[in-house]
């Protein structure tokens, strides 16, 4: 065994250029930026895309588990902006003027984050329930679900004494995850960098992580091999909506505050951050570090093309050009003919 | 002389290390029903798509009325006259019969579709053809007697000349069959002729006034039905020596039974009934039959893929339930299916995680997979299945069919079973690799496992089972052992019940 297979070179870069497009891309458009603007390459603009990265990174991640079914997940910002209202409306300081619930005590911040997981989590054990067991399309299925939950977040929202107004005063204790410098970066990159190892070590150190890929690339295939097709579908579904959430509680650490609007095309941006990051929409691949890589390319196309000047309608195009481009690929290399 | 509608002369289609068509030779006379029979794989459903064009012939000529022709696509095929019947009905579901019959070639009054003109047309073809199926109908409302009666009608849309029946009663009931039988009659009235493919022999005696025979991919003979017998049809269709293709049977069976399958009956009213069978240590039990036999159904429902309605199985003296794959797995149970592509294989993962995909949990430990556990085993696997890859991270997509099976026997030897369901495991494999998967399952045997091995490939069934079990539409029609286990007995049994429905009516 393990005999090598010989291939003409012209292959080999083409397989080349096909499994790095990718990071090519990357390089290209740093060199580029930094071409027409060397003070690009300084650590106050690193650290602004890590930062900016984080909550979308988190975001990805969750994304990244129905996508490797070869699902999707239109909910996925909704349940940011429901998660990010839930969060703030209970985690607003005594003393703040407006307060959504003015005679709730000041919880353990725990609590308001447990609250929160818990009713992200109920969704997506629906939209798991409607994908597995309803057999229904996943497209259409949490688009339903998004608006859904989009309604549901606009009555809570417009509850008494709050009447739709942004929620603010939030305590310390919560926006201290953005505020607070680890090693010169906020809190936040670090946690969205902890997320990303978890994701890591679940996808590849896992019996649950083996079975996602494997119902993704076959679910035929996985069912006749014995595998719980409909449980990996349900736990999948949970799982992102509480990354998803996760995402949410800290878009209010990071903005100090939380209106109903919050998260709208998030979900969106998660999917061409891994597509570009070479998950494949047909389910079965991808990998966390294009996730990474798909998220960062994304900020620094809206951070760099601003920092060097271009008309932002500019950077909306080339977003476009690159998502297109990455799904061009995707067909190419992961059609399964 | 007598002018033929149809003449095909030295036809040759070849795939991939297979002759499909050998010099095939068709004379078909106007006005006739013209059967075509040979076992699974004589070449029959090759010779007629390279008629309707959807194979394209290396050699050969077809002529129609005497005028030499040529076929590029089923368009082509359409305009001479020819149309086909498939085995598998193709409708638009979610479109009515109108929409079904014209598909492609609506009437139509400037850029519109003409409706009325539409409607008008089909009421008057079906009533021709005595079918009583209103035209608003949607197809999936239908049966599959009146979808064929729609394809049968649409063929007369086209004024066929020659109509092409691929297994046109395979799933038709008694009655239904009778009401086919006296449209054809009608079509022959006419001057159309039908080439009729069928495996129920004696539904040939009663329609066909010819009858051709194939034989891996040759034309054996063509005969008229009154000068010829079942029997020898049936000589006809088998008459080949078997050849040193097989590793030589060690017969290592036991006296002991590892499973017993009792009265085993589908849940689906159409499937198979009441099969009782039993599997004995280190035995290759043989499945044979003729397609539309149920034989994947039973072997999917003892896996647990599909439900029953009764059945009881027994392993080693203790009763067992099969409800999903899971459980049959924990069980000591393995299923290579028939469609490897659809069902086995994880096409973008690499070898070693399609090898392990039914075996993850055994390498659990605190709920985390030990991945350094996981490459030897892998390796052990490939190397005694002699899997031929660039790496164990190689895509199995890339792997040919017979290293794709390979790794999908290491998958189920990896999750450690005892009893492996094999369906068709040659299909789709080249000759060379099939030798070592036939030396494979003898060395599994040798070590103590059963295998149930489903196939149509008559030598196979007979050059490796220990037992042949024969099905006929969804019955046990025989087991044959030993010196009985010979390809007349074995096509006697396959063909078995649809000889005494004929006769009985």
């Amino acid at each position: 065994m393990n005999r090598t297979l010989k291939r003409p070179g012209s292959t080999d870069i083409k397989k080349l250029l096909m499994d790095e497009a990718l990071i090519l891309v990357l390089i290209l458009m740093i060199g580029v930026i930094i071409a027409i603007e060397p003070a690009f390459f300084q650590w106050r603009v690193i650290k602004d895309i890590l930062t900016q990265s984080a909550v979308k990174l988190i975001c990805a991640l969750g994304l990244m588990f129905p996508l490797l079914l070869g699902g999707t997940d239109l909910a996925g910002g909704r349940q940011v902006g429901l998660a990010a209202v839930i969060v703030a409306s209970l985690s607003q300081t005594i003393d703040y003027v407006n307060r959504f619930y003015p005679n709730l005590p000041e919880l353990p911040i725990i609590v308001p984050i447990i609250i929160t997981l818990a009713v992200v989590a109920i969704i997506g054990l629906c939209n798991g329930l409607m994908i597995a067991k309803l057999k229904m399309a996943p497209f259409i299925a949490t688009y339903g679900m998004s608006t859904i939950v989009y309604g549901i977040n606009c009555l809570y929202f417009a509850q008494e004494p709050n009447r739709s107004q942004p929620i603010g005063g939030i305590r310390e204790d919560l926006t201290f995850l953005s505020s607070t410098q680890l090693l010169g970066v906020s809190l936040l990159v670090w946690i969205a960098l902890a997320f990303a190892l978890v994701v890591w070590f679940v996808l590849n150190r896992t019996t649950f992580g083996k079975h996602i890929y494997i119902v993704g690339g076959n679910k035929e295939a996985a069912k006749v091999a014995g595998v719980n097709v409909s449980l990996i579908i349900i736990a999948c579904f949970i799982i992102e909506s509480c990354l998803v959430g996760m995402g949410g509680i800290l878009e209010v650490a990071r903005t100090g505050g939380a209106n109903s609007g919050y998260g709208l095309s998030y979900e969106f941006d998660a999917i061409s951050a891994c597509v570009v990051g070479g998950v494949s929409l047909s389910g079965g691949v991808g990998k966390v570090s294009g996730a990474i890589i798909g998220v960062i390319i994304f900020t620094i196309i809206s951070y760099g093309l601003t920092f060097i000047g271009l008309n932002p309608n500019w950077q909306l195009i080339i977003k476009g050009l690159i998502i297109i481009a990455a799904v061009a690929l995707d067909m190419r290399k992961n059609a399964t003919a | 002389m007598q002018q033929y509608r149809l003449e095909v002369e030295g036809m040759c289609k070849s795939f991939p290390g297979v002759k499909a068509l050998d010099h095939v030779s068709l004379r078909v006379k106007p006005g006739s029903v013209h059967a075509l029979i040979g076992e699974n794989g004589a070449g029959k459903s090759t010779l007629m798509k390279c008629l309707f064009g959807l194979y394209h012939p290396e050699e050969g000529t077809i002529k129609i009325d005497g005028q030499p022709v040529t076929i590029r696509d089923t368009k082509d095929a359409l305009e001479q006259g020819l149309s086909m019947i498939h085995q598998e009905l193709n409708p638009v579901p979610n479109r009515n019969v109108m929409d079904n019959i014209w598909v492609g070639r609506f009437p139509k009054k400037g850029p519109v579709v003409d409706e009325k003109e539409m409607e008008r047309r089909t009421t008057a073809l079906l009533h021709d053809l005595e079918f009583d199926i209103p035209c608003k109908t949607m197809a999936r409302d239908l049966s599959v007697s009146q979808l064929q009666a729609i394809e049968i009608a649409k063929s007369i849309s086209y004024d066929a000349k020659i109509i092409i029946m691929d297994e046109p009663t395979s799933s038709l009931t008694g009655a239904e069959t009778e009401h086919l039988f006296k449209l054809i009659r009608k079509l022959k009235a006419e001057g159309r002729s039908v080439i009729y493919i069928s495996h129920k022999l004696e539904e040939l005696f009663e329609i066909a006034d010819e009858i051709t025979v194939m034989r891996d991919g040759q034309y054996v003979g063509c005969y008229g039905v009154d000068e010829i017998s079942i029997d020898q049809l049936i000589a006809l269709m088998v008459g080949r020596d078997m050849n040193e293709r097989f590793p030589p049977n060690e017969h290592v069976v036991k006296d002991e039974n590892v499973l017993t399958v009792e009265h085993f009956t589908s849940a689906n009213p159409r499937s198979f009934k009441d099969v009782s069978f039993q599997l004995r240590r280190g035995e290759i039990l043989g499945v044979g039959g003729l397609v539309g036999a149920q034989r994947t159904e039973l072997v999917e429902s003892i896996f647990g893929l599909r439900p029953i309605k009764e059945g009881k199985l027994t392993m080693m003296g203790k009763p067992i339930h099969n409800k999903n794959a899971r459980q049959a797995i924990a069980n000591g149970f393995a299923l290579l299916t028939e469609e490897r592509r659809a069902t086995g294989i994880v096409p973008m993962l690499s070898v070693k995680d399609n090898a392990l995909v039914a075996a993850y949990k055994k390498f659990v430990h605190k709920g985390i997979l030990n991945v350094k556990k996981l490459t030897k085993p892998v390796e052990d696997v490939c190397k005694a299945l002699d899997v031929r890859m660039a790496s164990m991270e190689t895509q199995i997509k890339n792997l040919s069919g017979g290293n794709q099976q390979k790794v999908l026997v290491g998958r189920w030897l990896l999750a450690g079973c005892n009893i492996l369901i094999l369906d068709e495991p040659t299909r789709g494999v080249d000759v060379g690799a099939k030798y070592e998967i036939y030396r494979i399952m003898r060395q599994l045997v040798r070590e103590g496992n059963s295998i149930i091995m489903v196939s149509s490939e008559m030598p196979e069934l007979l050059g490796m089972s220990d037992r042949v079990m024969v099905m006929c539409e969804g019955r046990l029609s025989g087991i044959l052992e030993g010196e009985q286990a010979n390809q007349v007995e074995v096509m006697r049994l396959a063909t078995s019940f649809a000889a005494k429905e004929a006769v009985g009516g």
